[in-house]
């Protein structure tokens, strides 16, 4: 079974690399990217395209994602938060929430503690980056306000999430 | 060897039970078969004022009891059809010949009266093989109070004939959930165990989580969003008068009350640490009960006040711990595979049930309060939260199904399964609903 698994991958990256190189000249995706396709938008569990990102300000995203039952931040993640953290310092009249999201496969309690572990990660990255902790504020919805309301690995990798909104 | 010792423990339980009463149903093994009762139609008597209404209300109020014994999975209530004597004379003195040809082992009759806006039923449990009366009760009440009289009876039945106490005189309190799933509105909603009587507590302008019922069943905790700061609240059913648990700087959730009312124990977070905490009403005075950098939530008590089990990730993942009342002594007691979460601690104090998460699955299971014995009584897509009825024999629960790409397909029920993991039951309500929390006896 699994050599059977094996074999066809092999086999979807071969056919892939032909169907890729027959129109190299246009395509700049990878051979990666298009044999996972949908899948391709998760990397190790954490949803990392931007369909999705909303936004603060001009090339400014308002989300980062997490892993499964984590809330530490990837280099992504750390990166659209140094743009956020650069937008704030510019614009020191505007307060923001941090809201803290989980995906639906975890028990509603621990989901709100969650959320909010993850708000908190954010702002305080925000924190090191020169921005007042008086002018963040954090919520946790827990699995209550899901993003998109699938229940399949890309919808749960979307949800789990945090956004960062203006408070005013 | 195994086997003859097995043995000789069932013929102990079996002799010593025996002796108890003529029938009985043994609970504590899944029942395959369940007992044959026939419940006679109440008998109205002809000089009732408005005869017309309540000639059904008698009919009603048996057939409450029928569908609260079948659903107990213990009883087979047989049907009317068959029945060839006439509820009046039944009630007086029941031809036992008929009733044992119809394979009915037990009999209940009853006969009501109402009077100056007041409503008497009288009702009695017979033994058809043993051709006897074995209980005779009456109540008197307000007419409006005919469900009730009817859950009242049926506790009284299961009593007599399984020796432990009953639970149909109860409400559920739960979550009323509509709209789509990522806009869902969520209200506080109350009912009666068998779903009838449904009553919304809030309106639905904000979202609420999580309610439970104080011991006497007066008052609600609950989360609720209240201008987005989500806090523990704390409601009277009776006067509606709700107020914030405590002012915590931060979020408060996960609310119960101690076993004697007078405390909510609750997680409150702070700085994306959950830690436990306690808030005496009467007193106000706060008490921190775990410190911990890690998770801890879902508390709840023993009955007899002395430990508390909870959620926390500090192994690195969900699990559950106990320790004593004061946070002193937390050990962790799940070592099996998968995570584990909302553990509740039975009312007999004998076991917690909880719910745990394994390859991609959800269960419903019981522990020992040492860890030791888990059972799993149900697997699904989603499930969760369990709360035990007040005899500690059957848990509620709630369940999600998986949705389409869109949020299609997407449902929240309640459903109820016996301890031994039998008798799964879908428990019907008006809308979705989630988040059940099961009363205590309303009749003491």
């Amino acid at each position: 079974m699994v050599l059977r698994n094996s074999i066809r991958s092999v086999l979807l990256v071969i056919m892939a690399t032909i169907i890729l190189s027959a129109c190299a000249t246009k395509t700049t995706k990878k051979v990666g990217d298009y044999k996972k396709s949908k899948v391709s938008q998760i990397s190790g569990d954490t949803y990392v395209a931007e369909e999705t990102v909303k936004f603060l300000a001009t090339g400014v995203p308002d989300r980062v994602f997490f892993a499964t039952n984590k809330s530490i931040l990837t280099t992504a993640s750390r990166d659209t938060l140094r743009k956020q953290a650069a937008w704030l310092r510019e614009n020191k009249n505007i307060n923001v929430t941090v809201e803290g999201h989980c995906d639906e496969r975890g028990t509603r309690e621990y989901n709100l503690a969650l959320g909010e572990r993850r708000a908190n990660a954010v702002k305080d990255y925000l924190m090191t980056y020169g921005i007042s902790g008086n002018r963040i504020a954090t919520i946790s919805y827990g699995k209550e306000r899901p993003v998109n309301t699938g229940s399949d690995t890309l919808a749960w990798s979307q949800n789990r999430r945090s956004v960062t909104v203006k408070a005013n | 060897m195994k086997n003859i010792l097995l043995l000789i423990f069932l013929l102990v339980v079996f002799f010593a039970k025996s002796s108890f009463a003529l029938i009985e149903i043994d609970i504590t093994r899944g029942n395959l078969n369940p007992l044959p009762v026939a419940v006679s139609p109440l008998y109205v008597e002809s000089k009732s004022s408005e005869a017309l209404k309540e000639l059904e209300v008698g009919s009603e109020i048996s057939k409450i009891i029928e569908t609260n014994l079948l659903r107990s999975g213990l009883f087979n209530p047989l049907e009317k059809d068959s029945f060839v004597q006439k509820p009046d004379i039944a009630h007086l003195k029941p031809r036992f010949e008929d009733w044992k040809l119809i394979k009915a082992q037990a009999l209940i009759t009853g006969k009501i009266n109402i009077t100056d806006d007041k409503l008497r039923v009288e009702f009695r449990i017979w033994d058809v093989l043993a051709a006897k009366e074995i209980m005779a009760l009456a109540f008197t009440t307000v007419p409006d109070n005919w469900r009730r009289i009817a859950h009242i009876i049926t506790d009284k039945v299961y009593e007599r004939l399984t020796g432990e106490e009953g639970y149909f005189d109860t409400r559920i309190i739960y979550i009323a959930e509509e709209g789509p799933k990522n806009r869902r509105i969520k209200k506080l909603a109350i009912m009666d165990q068998d779903g009838a009587n449904t009553k919304y507590l809030t309106l639905g302008n904000e979202l609420v989580l999580t309610p439970r019922f104080n011991p006497t069943n007066q008052m609600v905790t609950y989360m609720s969003y209240f201008r987005n700061l989500p806090r523990v609240y704390l409601l009277d059913i009776e006067t509606g008068v709700q107020e914030v648990v405590g002012e915590f700087p931060g979020m408060t959730f996960a609310p119960r009350f101690s076993p004697d009312g007078k405390k909510i124990i609750m997680s409150f977070a702070k700085d994306g640490n959950s830690d436990i905490y306690t808030m005496n009403l009467e007193t106000k005075i706060v008490e921190k009960i775990t410190e911990h950098p890690a998770i801890d939530t879902s508390p709840s008590y023993s009955p007899n006040g002395k430990y508390i089990c909870f959620n926390s990730d500090r192994s690195g993942y969900q699990q559950i711990y106990i320790m004593r009342s004061d946070g002193s002594n937390a050990k962790r007691i799940t070592f099996g595979q998968g995570i584990y979460g909302t553990p509740v601690w039975s009312p007999r104090g004998d076991l917690i049930a909880f719910t745990k998460m394994y390859k991609g699955k959800f269960y419903i299971g019981v522990m020992r309060t040492d860890g030791s014995g888990e059972r799993l009584l149900t697997e699904n897509y989603y499930q969760e939260a369990p709360s035990w009825s007040p005899n500690g024999r059957v848990l509620i629960f709630y369940r999600e199904t998986k949705s389409g790409s869109q949020g299609e397909g997407f449902s929240a029920t309640l459903w109820s399964i016996d301890l031994t993991g039998y008798n799964e039951r879908l428990i019907e309500t008006l809308t979705d609903a989630s988040d059940p929390s099961w009363s205590s006896l309303l009749l003491k």
